[in-house]
């Protein structure tokens, strides 16, 4: 008790207006053009008209746009708090949605909440970021180097990647394995606990294609070779090709892309949103977007490297890594470069879950900024004068 | 004691920098290192995006045109068959269909159960109503029932609130109005079968037909005429966006043909109740004016498809109402033949008309005895009284001086045993059998062969038609070649006039000989068709009898005495034949009518061909532009007895 009460000494105090100037305005700008782009995509998807897709996700994306500020103003001490029940109650619904969860497409899967439909894996990346912080600051630098101190978070990673599989979502899975492998990369794992890790990797790989389903082999054998199956599984991929390659440098201009309006795009408003994009806009429209995501990617990253403190240190990179991984998916996969799989591109692609979820994680990357300058952890020793 | 722990940790790792931040150096490393990574990754696939976007691009843009770009074709109408007078013969007329979109009925099953409730379904239009479904996409119309009439439209309509997804749609089908008269002219279009989609995608159209008999079938490539066609934007299932192009078809052409419909009519009511057939030609330019094959067919229906019950029905009929005598059934022409071979003979050199042969009833050769008709012969005889009495031994002897081979000759040149060319499919050439012939089928040609070959008998075979193209040539000394093809879309074309024909190679004075036989066949006192005179005042008629047997008559049968061929079986009694042309003096219309096992032609034929002749001759198709009215009711006697129109000409 006595621990704790000196913790919450060591905590500069805010007034909330104070804490909201501290907020990076310019990062949630940033947040709101990509969300306008979206939008305008979104218009043009229903072939020129606000419904059924653009209005709903602007009004989500205001609802996001709340929350986000909310959970902005949670302290890392509050977040430490939570982290652990969040953890477990995400294991609960992955656990639950495996049981009695709707399947959308082979792959999604989600629960209905109180009328509204929850992705237990996307809540689960953001859940497993706050636990693993937590368990990282908790355990501190030093103690990375016994490996039985990473044993308990490596299994925390390995259960939610293992409940995602078994949906089965190869694409999310893969992602809450990226995050937490960076995680653990960053919170300063020994470079030879790396190097062992990393030897029996390529036996991994073939024990895991031997357990793939069908559909996802299927996805694989197509990506290698997409005209094998023009009209089948490699059809998203070669139209969405089409797409792309008909937009050219300046694309076919707004509400005038043939392969989208026609509807040759299969999920155009989803997971091939940047095709529909850029077709309409061209490379030079697409690169403006590519170059919006890597802003916004890089920004949450430095927003890490400026945290006084290690928890906040790790969530805002684990939350940029998150965002990383959907843009790297979804855009591999619209490009033809990895097997599809239904990853969204965030803030683009439409969908209340995807959306509330970027949203929440945004909260936390800027909670992270706002208390960049919290001793929050450091110990009685070293406290600041 | 944790903290014990903890500090002796720190102190081991002295050399970092910020000791109340332990592993901010590290982070801060490392985090730099994944931001490199992650600019790297998405620098590659903007890089791939480059090389798809604006490198390939071309190529893609190329397969996103024939993406959206879909070309259709549009049926055109299918071009009319008129009459020389332009009465209708073929039409085109609306078809109202009833057509399901199975996309705007939430319960197929059950619209189509409450649609049969209305209008009864059989089991042939579910099945294929359940094929479509299975093959087209939800946005096709699937065809419930065609051929909808007024009162089964109006029931749907009552009902339409319990039939979502069901409409009607206008179409087209063929009509017949004529029916059964010009069955066998005008022939009949059936649905296209899957070889002939193969040869033209036009084909694969909705609603199109093929012809599959008649003028139907033979212009079938004018009366078809060509397709539109129309571009659309269609989407990834097909359905149409937006219209790019659009292209016009040309209708099919209009037909217009030689025959006069109401002749046609009139001849049809002479011979309705006989297995026969009757051509009634303008022997000046070889217009066909009436072709008449009894029985006939009801030719729309074919258009929705014939049951197999009505199709067995047809083809096991030993009438053969599907066949068209007069182009497809061939006859031994009997004594009709005759003035063909007394050409040969003439043409020989061998004989001149006033040449005598003594005919005393049989002709003895090689130990055979071949007889002619009369039991007591006819005495000494020249060509003009050879062909009165039509005396069977004179042609024989004829025949047997001059040769096969001259008598073919001659015959090919009047159309016999030739293929004429008419515009109808199925025809069949018939033949004037020679040596040369016989021994490519492997057999002997015997001396008997040629002669009976002289009086149209043993392996001669001719169709009606060849029989009237002959009677022209014969009486104009033209080469006319028969047609029924008069007009494309009103444009008359120049096989209408008689100077479009070469003349005959046949001395003319040889043909008045015949000319004279033939008419004194019908009009001088014992020739053998007296029947065959005209009632009309001031215009003759020639002609010559032909009675063709069937089957060979054994000699003890004929000896007996007792020999009648009216006693036989239907089925073995000879066919009856005659062939006219008239007038006389200055043939305009040549007849030639064939009854099957009609006996004697001087009676059973010869009449009729006179009633037929006197039809033509009042009604004077080739020299009226319009068709003369139609009485209410037709008396077929008063007709006849009618003033003929040129009484004026009395000789």
């Amino acid at each position: 008790m006595k621990f704790h009460k000196r913790l919450l000494r060591a905590e500069p105090s805010f007034r909330l207006l104070a804490k909201l100037w501290r907020i990076s305005w310019l990062y949630v700008l940033l947040i709101c053009t990509l969300a306008g782009v979206g939008y305008v995509t979104l218009y043009s998807a229903a072939g020129g008209a606000p419904y059924p897709f653009a209005a709903p996700q602007a009004a989500r994306f205001a609802v996001g746009l709340v929350l986000m500020v909310c959970v902005a103003m949670l302290p890392p001490k509050i977040l430490v708090r939570i982290a652990w029940p969040l953890y477990a109650l995400s294991l609960v619904l992955l656990v639950a949605v495996l049981h009695m969860g709707h399947v959308g497409k082979g792959a999604e899967r989600w629960l209905m909440i109180g009328g509204l439909q929850v992705q237990p894996s996307e809540y689960a990346k953001v859940a497993l970021v706050l636990a693993l912080a937590t368990w990282f600051y908790r355990i501190n630098y030093s103690r990375m180097g016994n490996p039985l101190w990473l044993l308990p978070p490596a299994f925390m990673v390995l259960l939610p990647v293992v409940l995602v599989l078994k949906e089965p979502n190869l694409g999310t899975g893969t992602i809450i394995g990226g995050i937490g492998a960076t995680l653990f990369f960053a919170a300063g794992m020994r470079l030879w606990q790396i190097a062992l890790l990393l030897l029996p990797v390529p036996y991994m790989a073939k024990f895991a294609y031997a357990h793939l389903h069908d559909y996802q082999r299927a996805r694989i054998t197509t990506f290698l070779n997409p005209e094998s199956d023009p009209l089948g599984a490699g059809y998203n991929i070669i139209q969405s090709k089409i797409a792309l390659g008909s937009g050219g440098m300046w694309g076919q201009g707004y509400l005038h892309g043939s392969q989208g309006q026609l509807n040759f795009l299969p999920e155009k408003q989803t997971d091939f949103i940047f095709t529909m994009l850029a077709e309409e806009w061209g490379f030079a429209g697409a690169i403006v977007v590519i170059g919006l995501l890597l802003l916004l990617i890089l920004g949450g990253m430095l927003m890490a490297i400026r945290s006084r403190n290690r928890f906040g240190r790790l969530v805002a990179l684990g939350i940029s890594m998150n965002f990383f991984l959907y843009c790297l998916v979804n855009l591999s996969m619209v490009m033809g470069a990895i097997p599809v799989g239904g990853v969204p591109l965030p803030l683009v692609s439409y969908g209340g879950s995807a959306m509330l979820n970027v949203m929440l994680g945004f909260g936390l990357l800027l909670s992270t900024w706002v208390h960049r300058d919290s001793r929050f952890g450091e110990s009685d020793e070293e406290d600041p004068a | 004691m944790r903290l014990k722990r903890r500090k002796r940790e720190n102190q081991r790792l002295m050399p970092i920098k910020n000791l109340k931040d332990p592993g901010r150096g590290v982070f801060t490393r490392r985090a730099l290192l994944v931001m490199a990574v992650q600019t790297g990754a998405l620098g590659v696939l903007a890089n791939k995006l480059y090389k798809l976007q604006v490198q390939d691009g071309d190529r893609y843009a190329r397969m996103a045109a024939s993406n959206r770009v879909s070309k259709r074709y549009l049926a055109p109408p299918r071009g009319r068959i008129v009459d020389r007078y332009g009465i209708a013969l073929a039409n085109n007329k609306e078809n109202w269909r009833a057509l399901l979109m199975p996309e705007e009925t939430t319960d197929v099953a059950g619209t189509i159960e409450r649609f049969s409730s209305i209008i009864p379904l059989d089991e042939r239009d579910r099945a294929r109503i359940a094929r479509e479904m299975r093959h087209q996409r939800r946005f096709v119309p699937v065809m419930l029932r065609d051929f909808l009439s007024w009162d089964e439209m109006a029931r749907i309509e009552l009902n339409a609130p319990s039939l979502p997804g069901v409409l009607i749609d206008v179409g087209t089908r063929r009509v017949y109005p004529e029916g059964e008269l010009l069955a066998h002219i005008v022939g009949y279009v059936a649905p296209p079968n899957e070889k002939d989609v193969a040869r033209s995608a036009l084909l694969a159209l909705p609603g199109m037909r093929v012809g599959r008999a008649g003028i139907e079938q033979s212009q079938d490539d004018k009366l078809c005429g060509t397709a539109g066609s129309v571009e659309m934007e269609v989407n990834a299932v097909g359905r149409v966006m937006s219209e790019l192009n659009r292209e016009e078809g040309a209708a099919g052409a209009e037909i217009g043909l030689t025959i006069d419909r109401g002749l046609q009519q009139k001849v049809l009511n002479r011979i309705a109740d006989q297995t026969a057939s009757a051509v009634v030609m303008d022997c000046r330019n070889g217009e066909v004016l009436a072709m008449v094959s009894t029985p006939s067919f009801d030719p729309s229906l074919f258009d929705s498809g014939v049951s197999h019950a009505q199709w067995i029905e047809w083809t096991n009929n030993e009438r053969t109402p599907l066949i068209n005598k007069t182009v497809a059934g061939v006859y031994p022409p009997g004594s009709t033949f005759k003035p063909a071979v007394a050409m040969a003979g003439l043409q020989s050199g061998l004989f001149s008309p006033s040449d005598r042969v003594f005919c005393p009833g049989h002709l003895d050769v090689g130990g055979t005895r071949f007889h002619c008709w009369s039991r007591w012969g006819h005495g000494s005889i020249d060509l003009h009284q050879a062909l009165k009495f039509s005396c069977d031994v004179y042609f024989y002897e004829m025949a047997r001086r001059v040769g096969m081979d001259k008598i073919a000759e001659v015959a090919h040149q009047f159309g016999l045993g030739t293929p004429l060319d008419i515009e109808l499919p199925h025809t069949r050439t018939g033949l004037i059998p020679t040596p040369a012939w016989r021994q490519a089928h492997h057999h002997h040609w015997n001396g008997g062969d040629t002669i009976v070959s002289g009086i149209g008998q043993g392996f001669v075979q001719v169709t009606p038609l060849q029989l009237a193209t002959y009677t022209s040539r014969l009486a104009t000394g033209r080469a006319v070649q028969p047609h029924l093809v008069r007009a494309l879309n009103r444009t008359v074309g120049p096989q209408a006039t008689p100077e479009h024909w070469p003349a005959l190679d046949m001395p003319p004075k040889y043909l008045e000989a015949l000319r004279s036989g033939m008419f004194a066949v019908v009009n001088e006192q014992h020739g053998t068709a007296p029947k065959a005179k005209l009632d009309i005042p001031g215009v003759t008629l020639a002609g010559k009898t032909g009675s063709a047997q069937v089957r060979r008559v054994s000699r003890a049968l004929r000896e007996s005495g007792h020999f009648n061929s009216a006693n036989l079986p239907w089925e073995y009694r000879p066919h009856a034949l005659f062939i006219c042309f008239a007038p006389y003096e200055n043939p305009q219309y040549a007849v030639s009518v064939v009854i099957e096992h009609g006996n004697a032609g001087a009676d059973a034929a010869a009449p009729l061909a006179r009633d037929i002749m006197t039809d033509t001759l009042l009604r004077d198709p080739s020299n009226h532009t319009t068709a003369p009215p139609e009485p209410v009711a037709e008396p077929a006697p008063a007709a006849a007895e009618a003033p003929p129109p040129k009484t004026d000409t009395t000789p």
